[in-house]
């Protein structure tokens, strides 16, 4: 009897025991398929942006040298751009200025117009609201840079020329369909019964507009700003063909503008554009959470 | 990215829920007027900055000389096999590799989701100071990546910016480099609001690994992957920076997409009106894609 028993249990964990060596080995297996495919994608991710801060922290001369870290690394690059002290960098400030100014002044437009839209369209519903929609599905369509000469000429005929609001004018062209989107998608949580009682009451629409609509569509609200400041912030093309003075551009402009000049200063290039690209780094990281993921999708357009 | 919602079920469109009209039918004079007040902002930037441009460009472009004279630069036969060669690798290699990537990052554990902070990174980052950063990498004297190459393996790099596929090659990397984590993340949260039962399932059933994948996983992300590719082929077409700042379309022109060309064409050589037909000559491409993709984004909630 018992030996029987014996028998009949030994293969059991025999088998088991087997099971659990081939199991450990291909948790192994994929552990080490995880840790190599993690280095691939740090280093693919950061080798870019590591040659930015390893530039940046150059002086002069090291620049052209054969080195993966800098010979006597200093921050002399960023403290040259912050004091303006080279003779491209005499309007740092200034272009930093029109680059915020552009952004703000974009993220306002979006909001005001985008919310607007959305709010007669979706929900006070007017009538053939869908053609309004299909304008802007279709803007959202239209790559941006296809449409760069047309629009520049056109803005000669405005009397834009070399105007920061000719620049705001194409951005809020090109983010405000996104923005009539994601208003109407999120709109669609908010019971339209709230509108229905508050006109029962006798508000008017502007106050429902501003008393039951603004305040519940605050995330939307964040989300889309913070698309509409990114977007902003990265467009380079409208930018580099509508502003052409030095005190009207804004700092990608300047930066690409480096690039001409035969005796480029790489390192203060460098510590220019890990300034620039400090403040939609940090915006990202603070409302990282708050955008949803398709949020990020106008970035495409830049 | 774990609040991510992106909406993608071939879900019939809202417009065939019942709609609550509270507002229909019944907008009273001075409502109305109030409705209309509030959409004329749109429809005026509209008109101004997307029609007028438009149909101004289609009249620019409108000659037919204009084409025969570009169908004969042998820049624009060039720029047109580089487009096509960036349409083909530029859009399938970077879903493919977002959708791999997406599922890595489904894993558990503190270090993936550290990783997906900094992969993240490229996306956040302006356009424009990562491309000159890439530039200078790519240098073949003194940039990061030949260095790189040299020191750890000994291994001479070519030049990369100074051979016509080298160059392109850089772009499209460039280009892949700058947007893979954000089709990266669509598709995370593609993945994420798949139904957990229909997974579960599978699993009992005995489907693991690649089987779950083809079976399971893919199918129900199969109309996810193609509206996402159909939107990365329109988006990497109107794609300036990564071939203007990365390349320049050197060297001698030969790595131009037609983005660039068309700025070419009408600032470096005087010719706006050869820049907005180079342009142009992309509509047949482009006109069946908008239409493709205006239907599905219309009928699917693929909330982008």
């Amino acid at each position: 009897m018992s030996a029987t028993a014996a028998g009949g249990v030994r293969p059991i964990s025999f088998t088991a025991h087997r099971m659990g060596r081939a199991a450990r080995r291909r948790r192994r297996l994929t552990r080490a398929g995880t840790v190599l495919l993690s280095v691939l994608v740090l280093v693919w991710t950061i080798m870019p942006i590591y040659n930015m801060v390893m530039v940046a922290l150059e002086s002069g001369g090291d620049v052209f040298g054969e080195h993966i870290w800098p010979p006597q690394p200093s921050p002399h690059s960023f403290w040259i751009v912050v004091t303006q002290g080279y003779w491209y960098l005499e309007n740092f400030w200034h272009q930093f200025g029109n680059s915020i100014f552009i952004a703000t002044m974009t993220t306002l437009l979006v909001l005001l117009i985008g919310s607007l839209t959305s709010f007669s369209v979706a929900r006070m519903q007017l009538h053939n609201g869908w053609l309004i929609t299909n304008a802007a599905l279709l803007t959202y369509v239209i790559p941006a840079s296809f449409l760069a000469i047309p629009f520049y000429l056109i803005m000669n005929h405005y009397g834009l020329h070399d105007n920061p609001w000719s620049v705001i004018a194409a951005l809020v062209t090109f983010a405000t369909p996104y923005a009539i989107f994601i208003f109407q998608e999120y709109g669609r949580s908010i019971p339209l019964e709230l509108d229905e009682s508050a006109r029962i009451d006798g508000a008017s629409p502007v106050q429902v507009y501003f008393r039951i609509y603004l305040p519940l569509m605050a995330p939307a609200l964040v989300a889309v700003g913070t698309y509409a400041l990114l977007l902003a912030w990265n467009e380079y093309l409208y930018q580099f063909l509508l502003l052409s003075n030095k005190r009207s551009m804004t700092v990608p402009v300047a930066l690409a503008q480096f690039t001409n000049s035969d005796q480029a200063p790489w390192n203060y290039m460098m510590a220019t554009a890990i300034i620039y690209a400090l403040p939609p780094v940090a915006t990202y990281y603070a409302f990282r959470r708050r955008m949803s993921s398709g949020l990020t999708m106008g970035g495409v357009k830049g | 990215m774990a609040s991510a919602s992106v909406t993608l079920i071939g879900r019939p469109a809202a417009r065939r829920r019942p709609l609550l009209r509270s507002w229909q039918g019944r907008l009273r004079g001075s409502e109305f007027t109030w409705a209309v007040a509030f959409v004329v902002p749109y429809i005026g930037v509209f008109l101004a900055f997307v029609v007028y441009p438009v149909l101004y460009g289609a009249w620019m472009g409108s000659s037919p000389h204009l084409y025969s004279e570009l169908f004969s630069d042998p820049v624009y036969q060039q720029t047109l096999v580089n487009t096509l060669l960036f349409l083909a690798f530029g859009v399938n290699l970077k879903l493919f590799l977002a959708l791999l990537l997406s599922g890595f990052f489904m894993q558990p554990g503190w270090w993936i989701k550290t990783l997906l902070v900094i992969f993240v990174l490229p996306w956040a980052i302006p356009a424009l100071p990562s491309f000159i950063s890439i530039h200078w990498m790519l240098n073949g004297e003194w940039g990061l990546l030949n260095n790189t190459l040299y020191i750890l393996f000994g291994i001479e790099g070519p030049s990369w910016l100074n051979q016509r596929w080298f160059a392109l090659g850089s772009a499209i990397a460039s280009h892949i480099w700058k947007w893979l984590p954000f089709w990266t993340v669509i598709l995370l949260a593609g993945r994420m609001s798949l139904p957990q039962e229909v997974m579960d399932a599978a699993k009992v059933d005995g489907a693991t690994g690649l089987r779950s994948f083809v079976y399971v996983t893919f199918p129900m992300l199969a109309n996810l992957y193609l509206v996402l590719t159909l939107l990365a082929t329109i988006f990497l077409l109107g794609d300036f920076n990564s071939v203007f700042f990365v390349s320049g379309g050197g060297p001698a022109n030969s790595t131009h997409v037609l983005a660039t060309l068309g700025i070419r064409n009408a600032y470096d050589m005087g010719h706006p009106e050869l820049g907005v037909a180079a342009v142009m000559s992309a509509l047949p491409l482009m006109i069946p894609l908008v239409i493709i993709l205006m239907r599905k984004l219309r009928t699917t909630e693929v909330q982008l």
